[in-house]
């Protein structure tokens, strides 16, 4: 069987424990060196971010949320040992681990060492999917004679290097295409190298359940549920077309999946569909002053972002949640995409308007869709709004500003509403 | 109900009750025609509740009553109807059907009690007045263009008819936007109009209006009040609520400084520019206009498909001037222009273009440019 170390990298044949070093973290796999597709998740990001950064942190169960009303956006390992969970409501989180230290997320810490990992995983292959800042597919398809060793002890390197350098672990899922490598890397965390062979598929997703399928949530799974689908064996037994007519385009996806077959390829940077902030409230509130406070930041929040990617939007989307959770959605195509804080903020002030008589509410979000690249926006004026072009030139002014003497040099009057 | 009627009137009756009712709406009768007969006619009564059309067509009645059936599937038939067909439509008031017959062909529709037809509650209106069908015909054709399909801005999605002073003397003006371009057009104030209030007449209206103005001599009697608008032919009445909102103040929007005069062949620049942006296939193509003395180049540069250039003679006395436009705003304004040579007055790049004809200020157009 073909076994790796991770600690040493050593390539061996068998044994539970390394033939160079001895170390018992070992991977041992009939087709371990010949699967390409992995995925890799940083073990407890957020917190790990924090604990690397403020040694005092690292015996405590650390929480990243924000508020007391806030959510659990990451738990440490040794908070999760209490229960807690990511999105679970920070109130409740603190009921089972009510010794933890709750850090209010710094996030664009967490973007730099998100790009420091990124650039090591740019070693191993140009062809990275990233989903999110603390985890992405790699194909490694074709490495091995760049590398002169094969996928697997690349990824092993990977997350050694991560480690060393950054402080940051992280868990590996091998496998024969994106779905199980996903479901790979959860199998073994934190600190894990999973592997899920060709053979052994069929094998292994027999009895697992169907919310194992990455987008299968809590609705799907319902619907799932009413057919009698709880297992991936269940799934097995429908034809392709009764999926198909069942649930749609998902049905034919199922089919696939049940079969452990995934077709989608590993793609460098697909095209980004939207771009959202949202802010969960401190408490409820229906006060149309704080509220018009928190549009302006998330729209100006959102224009800094799409003016760093140099992207736009065409749809502007206002989300607001009610007190008792129900959430109202409203959008609205603008004439051309915009990336100006103004135009996104009057827009979903609009959109607001139109709306806001149903508060109180908990939470805000704005955020832009149809996007478009930044120099196909901004093109036109509005001949009813002839100081728009005025204010746009303050706003790039101000913008000018902020770059040069930091992000709080120059605000507007309403930010601090 | 029993009633023979002659296949042409019926259609063109029935035509316009089934462009009035919604589609797709959740209150079935909606999508129903009203049919009463009585003495010699045929009326024919569709409404979705914003606007309401009445039609009447010539028939025989050999039993007087009335029903309702759903328009678009009558529509359907009688415009599959071989033209020339005597059409009766019966009703027995017991069956819930009417029968529909032409020849060998024979039909029986569902229908809905009259009783639960809605029926626009009629007002008092405080301005009545009679204008020609072609003057209609110019203020709503010329200026519907423009008209905005933004919903936050309802107050834009129609054509605002009112009274306004040009030049000392009172005119009928239509004025539609929708942000980028603008129409305003004027006509001779027609009698006894003088105390309209101004109404913003919905763009659906507009549309279904324009079914009454094709017969030059045709004479529309027109009904204004603050909340509606009806628009009468001997056999038609459309009678529309009107928008309530406030139209924004667009005399601020009329450029009155614009120094920069370019005269140009309408026909010939609208296909210069349509030729050019042939290369583009984007959403908004930007046009650029480069101008020099007498002479205008047309320009479209779409980095990923291609680049296109066309020059024209026109008269353009000004300095150096490049500024770009939408190229769909710039066809649809150069297409208003009917008789004379368009003329173009800029400021600069970044501020609102005017465009004329000739020297006809009967007709303005506004045109924000676009950043090339």
């Amino acid at each position: 069987m073909q076994s790796l170390c991770r600690d040493c990298l050593t390539q061996f044949d068998t044994g539970r424990r390394c033939t160079a070093c001895g170390s018992p973290r070992v991977t041992s796999h009939p087709e371990l060196f010949g699967l390409t597709i992995a995925h890799m998740d940083c073990d407890a990001f957020y917190a790990a971010v924090e604990k690397r950064d403020n040694p005092d942190l690292r015996d405590k169960p650390v929480i990243i949320g924000g508020g007391r009303r806030g959510v659990v956006s990451t738990a440490c390992y040794i908070a999760r040992i209490k229960g807690v969970k990511s999105a679970m409501p920070m109130f409740q989180a603190l009921k089972l681990c009510p010794e933890a230290v709750v850090v209010r997320g710094r996030m664009d810490v967490y973007v730099s060492v998100s790009r420091e990992i990124r650039a090591m995983m740019e070693e191993l292959t140009p062809s990275i999917e990233p989903l999110s800042l603390d985890e992405a597919f790699l194909d490694l398809s074709g490495t091995q004679r760049l590398h002169g060793a094969p996928p697997a002890v690349m990824l092993a390197r990977l997350t050694r290097r991560m480690e060393r350098e950054l402080g940051i672990t992280g868990s590996v899922g091998l496998s024969h295409n994106k779905f199980l490598a996903k479901v790979a890397s959860d199998l073994d965390k934190p600190r894990g190298f999973s592997v899920i062979g060709k053979a052994e598929t069929a094998d292994f997703l027999k009895d697992k359940p169907v919310r194992l399928i990455w987008g299968v949530g809590t609705a799907s799974q319902a619907a799932l549920d009413k057919a009698g689908i709880r297992t991936f064996s269940d799934l097995l037994r429908w034809e392709r077309d009764d999926l198909i007519a069942r649930f749609g385009s998902m049905g034919d996806r199922l089919w696939h999946l049940a079969r452990g077959q995934d077709r989608r390829r590993v793609t460098r940077n697909a095209p980004m569909k939207s771009v959202s902030n949202e802010t969960t409230f401190y408490e409820d509130t229906a006060d149309p002053d704080v509220l018009d406070g928190h549009i302006w930041r998330l729209s100006e929040k959102l224009s800094d972002r799409l003016k760093a990617k140099d992207i736009a939007g065409r749809v502007v989307t206002l989300k607001l949640k009610r007190a008792n959770h129900a959430s109202l959605t409203r959008r609205v195509s603008l004439h051309d995409p915009t990336q100006m804080a103004d135009r996104i903020y009057r827009t979903a002030r609009g959109l607001f308007d139109g709306a806001a008589h149903e508060g109180p509410f908990r939470l805000l979000g704005v955020g832009v869709s149809d996007i478009t690249p930044a120099k196909d926006a901004d093109l036109s004026g509005d001949l009813l709004d002839p100081k728009a072009g005025e204010r746009a030139k303050a706003e790039r002014a101000a913008d000018k500003i902020r770059e040069k003497f930091g992000h709080e040099a120059i605000i507007k009057g309403r930010a601090l509403r | 109900m029993k009633i023979s009627i002659e296949r042409a009137a019926l259609l063109k009756a029935v035509s316009q009750a089934q462009s009035v009712v919604e589609r797709r709406n959740t209150i079935p009768i909606l999508a129903n025609v009203l049919i009463e007969a009585e003495g010699d006619a045929a009326t024919f009564r569709a409404t979705d509740l914003d606007i309401e059309v009445i039609d009447r067509a010539p028939a025989v009645v050999e039993r007087a009553g009335a029903t309702t059936v759903a328009a678009v599937t009558l529509h359907e038939i009688v415009r599959k109807l071989p033209d020339g067909a005597l059409v009766t439509l019966t009703d027995d008031g017991a069956s819930g059907r009417l029968t529909v017959e032409a020849g060998r062909s024979n039909f029986a529709l569902a229908t809905l009690p009259r009783e639960d037809f809605p029926v626009m509650a009629s007002s008092e209106y405080s301005s009545n007045f009679s204008a020609p069908a072609p003057l209609l015909r110019r203020l709503f054709d010329k200026s519907k263009f423009a008209i905005s399909t933004e919903e936050t801005r309802y107050y834009l999605n129609g054509v605002y008819m009112h009274v306004a002073d040009a030049d000392g003397s009172q005119v009928l003006r239509c004025v539609a936007t929708d942000g980028h371009r603008l129409a305003r057009i004027d006509a001779p104030l027609p009698d006894g109009a003088g105390d309209m209030p101004g109404v913003i007449v919905p763009r659906k209206t507009v549309g279904e209006l324009r079914k009454l103005l094709d017969d030059d001599d045709m004479v529309i009697a027109v009904s204004v009040s603050e909340t509606k608008v009806r628009f009468a032919t001997p056999d038609i009445t459309l009678t529309s609520k009107v928008i309530d909102g406030t139209f924004p103040d667009y005399s601020r929007v009329i450029p009155t400084g614009n120094t920069r005069k370019l005269e140009v062949d309408a026909t010939e620049f609208a296909q210069a520019v349509d030729r050019v942006a042939t290369v583009s296939s984007e959403r908004s193509r930007a046009v650029k206009l480069a101008l020099d003395e007498d002479r205008l180049v047309l320009s479209v540069n779409a980095p990923d498909s291609g680049a296109a250039e066309e020059e024209l003679a026109v008269a353009y006395g000004d300095e150096h001037l490049e500024i770009g436009f939408n190229a769909k705003y710039l066809l649809e304004i150069a297409s208003q222009v009917d008789r004379e040579n368009a003329v173009f007055l800029f400021n600069s790049a970044a501020d609102p273009t005017l465009m004329r004809e000739g020297n006809d200020l009967s007709a303005v157009y506004v045109v924000m440019p676009m950043r090339v």
